[in-house]
């Protein structure tokens, strides 16, 4: 059994929305993240999907100490995170980094490549002195792929997988043992996302990285993760190994997703099961009572409303599932036959 | 063997009875810096009824074709050098601003990616609908709500009474990308350019408004235009596709034949990027390099310095786009080589 490395326990995050400006009014929460609980082991990729208000960023924003959880812990080898001050925070500041999704705003205009992938080196001088940082910088670049001779170059002299390479650089600077990408490769063209993924894969087989791997494309996702979180409104709905959840998934919300995914080959056209669900994700301020997929779901029965499903392994299933009638459901097969 | 060219590619401009032609189509961008050329000879049809997928990169040239098409270029930086854009055999290009203007909406319409954007903020959404009917169809202010409300209702959108008088910001990423294909269908174009129509969206909301396109085009017999840089869209809903490249077509096909046999390696290169299930914990297999600087093309084919096969004719002769047959062409020397391999 390989340790953990980050656990997190009951993770909650809440956003407050006012109403008024001189008198703030406190007139409810957005439940960001209502609840996550999960272990990210050494050396390992944990993808965790889901659309666009599902929580996943924000997660990325906690487990950066970004932001302060309203409840629950973010354990780093043991040490709760949002308890660190001082010297103890640098020290893990460094051993945590994050990768972006957004090359073209996470890097400031007005530095060099130089300056910004050695910016870590200034607020952690004990990680290279002063004298060996440009060749440190240099050998960074290398690692990246990116021509060392273009240290004194602007982010704007470069195109956008270039600059999430710089990016990586950065996050790679002080030598963490834990990176968090939110939507790395989003922003880029197939041919470029490409590149940046073996990218990533290299980096971690000669560092031993461990990933947190925040995405919305379920296909780049499965290439990267050994196992699997997919989030729902602030939840997590399911995890498992990347083989448990894509060709086993138990959640509806699971399995519509992934059966929506467009598969890169035309001959599955007809023969795709696609669940369509209906409307829309509701807000986060208010989320349906009980199981928060009930209102989109086709199994929604009268408990689904009452009883929140708690994430547990499910009889007949072999992983974690938070569906009062998880089952499996032979529909994803049509992500085999590309 | 190789013939020269599809019919009319030629420039001459006579009629071949499509719906839509895009014909030799040169575009280029005239900055301070100096001149990107866009497009480099565009040439490509729709017919009534089917699905012409446009796949492409960044910078490939995929949209700015569509603005083309549409008479939305802006002028400057924009100007069109060469080529025609025929709709029922006239020539777009050439005709005064009020019939272009009597084309859009009523022969071609468009809906664009980001629907925040495309949408009037400050007008409701039933009123930008409604303000077709009265313009274009000299509705009174009634009955054009009524039509509009009916628009509104065909693509779905529940409660579509009381949704006429809410504003874009009201609604979500789907149901506001819904309004826009309400807007672009209400004067019952001929030929809808859907112009990366579900990049912004969810997966699951994708689905769904592909579905409703699909549907929507299917009873009223429209051409499509689908401009995409998602091989998993175009494999679900296209019947032929042109991929583009630094403003060229470099290959099109019938969507089956492309996927199991792509007849340019940059379509090939793009076909093998994608993450696929049976090569998990492989190195991905891609393409190396950067799409051209379009203010500076490579000389010859302009894929040569990322191409595995590049060989020295490349460099030297630019690939014309060459019938392979069965509607197939590609613009690479050694296109036969890679439809007859195994």
């Amino acid at each position: 059994m390989t340790e953990n490395i980050i656990e997190v326990r009951d993770l909650v995050k809440h956003y407050p929305v006012t109403r008024g400006v001189v008198f703030k009014k406190t007139i409810g929460h957005v439940k960001a993240v209502d609840g996550v609980s999960f272990d990210l082991k050494a050396g390992e990729t944990l993808g965790v999907v889901g659309e666009s208000g599902c929580g996943k960023s924000t997660l990325a924003r906690v487990l950066m100490n970004l932001e302060k959880p309203t409840a629950g812990q973010v354990l780093y080898k043991g040490q709760d995170i949002s308890k660190l001050s001082g010297g103890a925070l640098r020290r893990l500041r460094r051993q945590i980094q994050l990768v972006m999704q957004d090359p073209y705003t996470s890097l400031n205009p007005r530095m060099t490549v130089g300056d910004l992938i050695g910016e870590p080196f200034e607020i952690h001088p004990e990680v290279a002195p002063r004298r060996s940082r440009r060749d440190k910088v240099k050998e960074l670049l290398d690692l990246v792929g990116l021509n060392p001779e273009h240290i004194n170059r602007y982010p704007h002299q470069f195109s956008g997988g270039q600059r999430q390479r710089i990016g990586i650089a950065r996050a790679l600077a002080l030598r963490p043992e834990v990176i968090v990408c939110d939507e790395p490769v989003s922003a880029l063209d197939v041919s470029i996302q490409a590149q940046v993924m073996n990218l990533l894969e290299k980096l971690q087989a000669e560092f031993g990285l461990s990933y947190v791997f925040i995405a919305h494309d379920l296909s780049v996702v499965r290439h990267l993760s050994d196992r699997v979180a997919v989030m729902y409104l602030g939840k997590m709905v399911e995890v498992g190994t990347e083989d448990e959840i894509y060709e086993r998934p138990t959640h509806p919300y699971t399995q519509a997703l992934l059966s929506a995914v467009p598969v890169p080959d035309p001959t599955v056209r007809e023969s795709k099961a696609i669940i369509r669900l209906q409307g829309d994700v509701p807000s986060p301020v208010s989320p349906p009572s009980g199981c928060r997929f009930r209102t989109r779901c086709w199994k929604a029965q009268d408990v689904c409303a009452q009883e929140v499903p708690l994430l547990q392994i499910r009889p007949g299933s072999d992983h974690p599932s938070a569906c009062h009638f998880a089952e499996k459901r032979e529909i994803v097969a049509t992500h085999e036959a590309a | 063997m190789s013939e020269q060219s599809a019919p009319g590619a030629d420039g001459s401009g006579r009629p071949s009875g499509r719906l839509l032609e895009v014909d030799g189509l040169r575009v280029e961008f005239r900055t301070r810096d100096g001149v990107a050329k866009v497009i480099n000879g565009v040439t490509y049809h729709v017919d009534a009824g089917e699905t012409l997928a446009v796949l492409g990169e960044s910078g490939s040239g995929k949209s700015v074709t569509a603005q083309t098409i549409m008479g939305i270029l802006d002028t400057p930086p924009g100007f069109v050098t060469g080529g025609q854009v025929r709709f029922h055999g006239k020539d777009m290009l050439k005709m005064s601003a009020e019939q272009r203007r009597r084309i859009r909406g009523e022969g071609i319409a468009m809906i664009f990616q980001d629907s925040l954007s495309a949408l009037n903020p400050v007008f409701t959404v039933g009123f930008q609908i409604a303000e077709q009917f009265r313009i274009r169809r000299g509705l009174s202010r009634s009955d054009a709500k009524k039509r509009a409300i009916e628009m509104l209702d065909q693509v779905k959108i529940p409660n579509a009474k009381g949704r006429y008088s809410n504003y874009p910001h009201q609604f979500s990423g789907g149901m506001r990308q819904r309004a826009m294909i309400a807007m672009s269908l209400a004067l019952d174009p001929e030929v809808l350019i859907a112009d990366e129509p579900t990049t912004a969206l969810d997966v699951t909301v994708q689905a769904q408004i592909m579905d409703l396109l699909g549907e929507l085009q299917r009873e009223r017999q429209m051409g499509m235009i689908l401009i995409t840089h998602d091989l998993g869209v175009v494999a679900d809903v296209a019947d032929r596709i042109a991929v583009m490249y630094a403003g060229r077509i470099v290959e099109e096909a019938d969507v089956y034949d492309l996927y199991a046999k792509p007849a340019h390696p940059y379509t090939l290169g793009l076909l093998n990027s994608i993450p696929r299930m049976d090569e998990k914990g492989q190195e991905l297999r891609t393409i190396k390099g950067l799409p051209p600087n379009l203010m500076n093309i490579p000389p010859g084919c302009a894929f040569n310095p990322r191409c595995p096969m590049a060989q020295p004719v490349c460099r030297e002769k630019v690939p014309p786009l060459l019938q392979l047959g069965r509607g197939r062409a590609s613009a690479c020397h050694f296109a036969e080589e890679l439809v007859n391999r195994d």
